[in-house]
């Protein structure tokens, strides 16, 4: 079980020592570079395709495009945190140091959203580059970005958890890509056409696209900011699970 | 220092390892053998906390490896039989993160991987992508790992496997000063690692001990039974009726053929009894030639074999 108040300073530095492992892992490794390149060609193409169409001083479009380009990104960054640990056997390094699961799974957890972070922060250029051309709302601005961080930081624990199950970073990929594009369109509205009429709302609160939105138009709300945080810290509860059952089968 | 006790585990109804006792001292080199499959790194899992057991326990200065695990895994150190390292890293930089994640102080880190990379030969490499490494140097890494958070208790399985013979007898004077200081257990099926480095073998197969003891213990509980092997030129028949009827002797058995009238014979004598020079007189005295006549002496192959089988 998770004790927090066992959770002192020297497990933050633990916590600290293996983050820094991963993040340093991307940047050691080509990912980090074709990550980042694809993230900003692709995202500023989409987004300067229609930009002049619609002719508006906004970054809504852009954020409008986020969640689908991370749906492939994301699963990308994580396919690897588990499965490569158990194929190359390093998990038996790492789970027999002096640490407990939940540092590792928290080190490996925000390893992977800083380099999401650093991703997002090369973008923005793109608020900059607007202001030269008018006034911009940054209120939707600072939301888009902060809701992009939950929408990752989710995106994240959901492939987190599914690189768990298995050896193979290509089924990690796909089944992440599955899974995080369900969570995403659980609430979008033609899926609710076709739901009973009872579980539209549960499924409207559950979709990880309608709290973005939301929080991208500006309006940050602590009910948002909470569904967000319980849904990253169930299935990195999740994860923790899978790693303490290891060798009982 | 260890205290293993009733230590089972069980994979989907396979019993791996069967009420397992066993007891290490400090400062001992254990080696633990045995065919593959029959427990060796299942009991390293357990005791490295990477698995948990089914039932029985492993207690280590007292503490419980599944309850205490952090305070137990500090004391130790654990190369695994596949020596999994992250390639992409360079070997400082590696070692460098196993110190860090180990909580070897700030100050002291470079002065442990100067030691480390020292006492174990890496100097060459320390710059090298861990994934530009041969074998040896891999397992050189491997060991490095191991030891650089000075733990009183090393966990080493099967550190000499893939590597070659010069590579071997290094790895093996190694682990043998390291043993000087540091509770050593380490897995093999190469016998003659147990006598060169071991002061304790443990035998197991089949998830259970068979046997348990020094080297020389070992072999001595096994050869009970002594072989002379000679080799008499004389009609086979005679021969082996002589042999038979002569006193002391439990079996006679002809085992190779040299040349016509040339028999190998193996006999067994009674224990305790040496009948080299009473054989050697009636050979003669029935007009025959011996031409060989040597004791066979057991190895701990023979133990093995006997025991494992």
């Amino acid at each position: 079980m998770i004790k927090i108040k066992e959770i002192n300073w020297n497990d933050w530095r633990v916590i600290y020592t293996l983050f820094k492992k991963e993040l340093m892992g991307y940047f050691n490794s080509p990912i980090a570079y074709i990550f980042i390149g694809v993230f900003l060609v692709m995202g500023n193409w989409l987004f300067f395709k229609n930009f002049y169409l619609i002719g508006q001083i906004s970054l809504r479009g852009y954020f409008d495009l986020l969640p689908w380009i991370f749906l492939f990104l994301s699963p990308a960054l994580t396919m690897r945190l588990w499965a490569e640990e158990k194929k190359t056997g390093t998990i038996e390094f790492l789970l027999t140091l002096p640490v407990t699961d939940l540092q590792v799974v928290l080190g490996k957890f925000f390893g992977a959203l800083a380099f999401l972070f650093i991703s997002l922060l090369l973008t923005i250029s793109l608020p900059f580059t607007l202001v030269s051309l008018g006034n911009i709302d940054w209120g939707p601005v600072i939301g888009g970005y902060l809701g992009a961080l939950f929408l990752g930081g989710s995106y994240i624990a959901i492939g987190l958890f599914i690189s768990s199950l298995t050896k193979n970073q290509i089924i990690a990929f796909i089944l992440s890509l599955v899974g995080c594009f369900t969570a995403f369109i659980i609430g979008a509205d033609f899926v609710l056409l076709g739901t009973p009429q009872f579980l539209v709302p549960v499924f409207k609160f559950l979709g990880l696209g309608n709290h973005f939105f939301n929080i991208a138009k500006g309006i940050i709300d602590s009910k948002d900011i909470i569904y967000y945080c319980s849904f990253i810290f169930i299935f990195l509860w999740l994860n923790i699970k899978t790693i303490e059952s290891r060798g009982w089968k | 220092m260890i205290e293993i006790k009733n230590l089972t585990k069980k994979l989907s109804h396979n019993i791996i390892l069967d009420s397992i006792n066993l007891s290490v001292k400090k400062g001992e080199i254990l080696g633990l053998l045995g065919p593959n499959g029959a427990g060796k790194t299942t009991t390293m899992k357990i005791i490295t906390s990477f698995w948990s057991p089914t039932s029985g326990s492993v207690k280590i200065d007292g503490l419980d490896t599944t309850t205490n695990s952090i305070a137990t895994r500090k004391k130790i150190g654990y190369l695994p039989e596949t020596v999994p390292l992250y390639d992409e890293m360079r070997v400082y930089e590696y070692l460098k993160f196993v110190a860090e994640v180990r909580g070897v102080s700030k100050n002291d880190i470079k002065e442990r991987i100067k030691s480390v990379v020292s006492s174990c030969g890496l100097k060459q490499v320390i710059r090298k992508p861990i994934e530009e490494l041969s074998k040896g140097y891999r397992q050189r890494v491997g060991l490095a790992q191991a030891i650089i958070h000075e733990p009183d208790i090393l966990i080493l399985d099967e550190p000499t496997t893939g590597l070659d013979p010069n590579q071997i007898v290094e790895i093996r004077e190694l682990i043998k000063r390291l043993g000087e200081k540091k509770t050593v257990i380490f897995s093999t099926h190469i016998l003659s690692e147990v006598t060169a480095t071991c002061d304790r073998a443990v035998i197991i197969n089949d998830g259970r001990i068979v046997a348990e003891g020094t080297p020389d213990e070992l072999i001595k509980k096994a050869s009970g039974k002594e072989i002379i092997y000679t080799k008499v030129k004389g009609p086979k028949e005679d021969v082996l009726r002589i042999l038979r009827e002569m006193e002391n002797v439990e079996e006679v058995k002809e085992t190779d053929k040299e040349a016509e009238e040339v028999y190998g014979y193996e006999i067994t004598p009674k224990t305790g009894v040496d009948l080299r020079e009473y054989l050697f007189l009636s050979i003669k005295d029935n007009g025959w030639s011996m031409i060989e006549l040597y004791r066979k002496s057991v190895s701990l192959e023979d133990v093995f074999k006997d025991l494992t089988n």
